[in-house]
Parts: structure tokens; C-alpha cells; sequence
């Protein structure tokens, strides 16, 4: 357990340094890749808490997929991306503001509803092979449907992205 | 241990940048144009396609660990799904948004 509670601490403290850096930061791509370091340690605070499923998914689709879009948006639409750009609006006190209300609700909200929950030694961990009976067995239909979905958004990616 | 490597390495090299020695390398060629060029709306459909695959692949993770238990019906369902997305993949071949120009 002590050795879990000393990665967790560096971990968050790696995640919190590169989330302030993240908004601090004046290029827009080191600023994306920040969100990757954040994104990446939060996955290790998953696979601390035994959650490998959400651990891999987090891997896969944040900072594989989102990240993707999140550079591509980028490249395509900011032509002179550079150290220049002035990247912090006028308003950072008021948004800085609100972050820290909405930090504040959530934070009393999860201790108000966990806060005395203790994790037992040897208790059910929720594994991948759970998760696939789930989807094969109750969410098997959603399943099926999630791929015409992702057709459907490939498909309209494709229409938009054509010239013609 | 990497790091201290790199600490020595930058106390003892010597350091005489140059013009020269500071532009970008581009294969042996002087670049053309500035560092960060706004890219084409073409390969986004890669993108697309890479987010496409990733998120299958999500699915395929726990069908993976059951293999065995599922048997044919998993098999089915599994070819089911892929057979679905594989569509895109053939819809965007058959558009031509595939060719890297």
C-alpha cells in the first residue's frame, strides 16, 4: 500500500505540473502535448486503482483518438502557429475564477458521497474479461449499433472533407 | 542515469551555433517556407480513419480476454462488427480520399 500511495503522489504531482503548464504554456502544440502528459497520468492513477479496462481506453482514445483531432484541428486551422501567438484572453482571472468554483463543487460532492467508503483488501475488481461479458451478454445490441454510429461519422467526415 | 549522461554532455561540448548550424534540416535541402505549415484538409480522413480503428479496437480488448467462452457466437458478433466498420474503410477506398497525393 506504500508503495501505491508514494506513485500516486508522483504521478499527481507530474499531472498537476503539466496541467498548469498547459494553460501557461505560449505554443499551442506544446500545449497539446501537456494535455497528453496529463491525460498519460491519469491512466497511471487507473492502473494504480486496479482499473485496467479504463486505463487502456484512456491510452487509447484520449490520447490516441482525441488527441489526433486535437492536433489535426490545430493544423488545419491555425496556419502561423508559433511561440508569438498570444494564447491567454483577457479574461483568464474570471475563467481561473470559475475552475476553481467548479474544482470546489466536485470536490465536495465526491467527498460528501465517498468519503468514509474503504477499499477492502481482496475485494471484486471490475477486469477487461468483465467488462466483455457485459458487452456481449446485456449491451450486445448498443454493441452492434456503436459501429453503425462510427460508420456514420466516418462516412460523414468524408462527405465533409471532399471538395466536391 | 540518461539524464546525468545529458548534463555532462552539455558541460563538456562545445557550443558555437551558428546561422548555418540553426536551420531546420530538411533531407540535405534549404527549407522552404516557415516551420509550421498549415496542412491539407485531405489528410483528415486519415485522422478520421486512425479514430475509426482506435475505438474498435477498444471493443476488441474484452472480446480478446473471453475468446475461448464466447466460442462461434463471439466469432459472429465480433465479424459482425468489423464487417460494419470495414464499410467505411471500402466507402472511403471507393471515394478515393485513400490516395496520398
Amino acid at each position: 500500500m506504500v508503495a501505491q500511495n508514494i506513485a500516486f503522489g508522483i504521478i499527481s504531482g507530474i499531472v498537476v505540473f503539466s496541467a498548469l503548464r498547459m494553460v501557461t504554456t505560449r505554443n499551442i502544440v506544446h500545449s497539446a502535448l501537456f494535455l497528453v502528459a496529463v491525460l498519460a497520468g491519469l491512466s497511471g492513477q487507473y492502473v494504480l486503482l486496479a482499473a485496467e479496462f479504463v486505463a487502456t481506453t484512456q491510452v487509447l482514445v484520449y490520447i490516441g483518438a482525441v488527441m489526433v483531432l486535437f492536433l489535426f484541428g490545430i493544423m488545419l486551422t491555425k496556419a502561423p502557429i508559433g511561440k508569438s501567438m498570444e494564447m491567454t484572453g483577457t479574461q483568464w482571472p474570471i475563467a481561473a475564477g470559475v475552475a476553481l468554483m467548479l474544482g470546489a463543487v466536485i470536490l465536495y460532492s465526491l467527498i460528501d458521497q465517498f468519503g468514509s467508503d474503504r477499499l477492502t483488501e481482496g475485494g471484486k475488481i471490475y477486469r477487461t474479461a468483465d467488462v466483455g461479458d457485459e458487452v456481449f451478454s446485456t449491451y450486445i445490441i448498443p454493441f452492434e449499433a456503436i459501429s453503425v454510429l462510427l460508420l456514420a461519422a466516418l462516412i460523414g467526415a468524408i462527405v465533409l472533407a471532399r471538395k466536391d | 542515469m540518461a539524464g546525468g549522461m545529458l548534463t555532462i554532455a552539455r558541460i563538456l561540448r562545445p557550443q558555437r551555433p551558428t546561422r548555418q548550424k540553426l536551420i531546420a534540416y530538411e533531407s540535405g535541402v534549404d527549407p522552404v517556407g516557415g516551420e509550421w505549415a498549415q496542412s491539407q484538409i485531405r489528410y483528415y480522413v486519415f485522422a478520421v480513419l486512425f479514430v475509426l480503428f482506435d475505438v474498435e479496437a477498444v471493443f476488441i480488448f474484452p472480446w480478446a480476454t473471453r475468446l475461448e467462452v464466447y466460442g462461434l457466437f463471439g466469432l459472429v458478433e465480433m465479424a459482425i462488427f468489423i464487417f460494419i466498420l470495414v464499410l467505411g474503410l471500402f466507402y472511403a477506398w471507393r471515394k478515393g480520399v485513400l490516395r496520398w497525393v
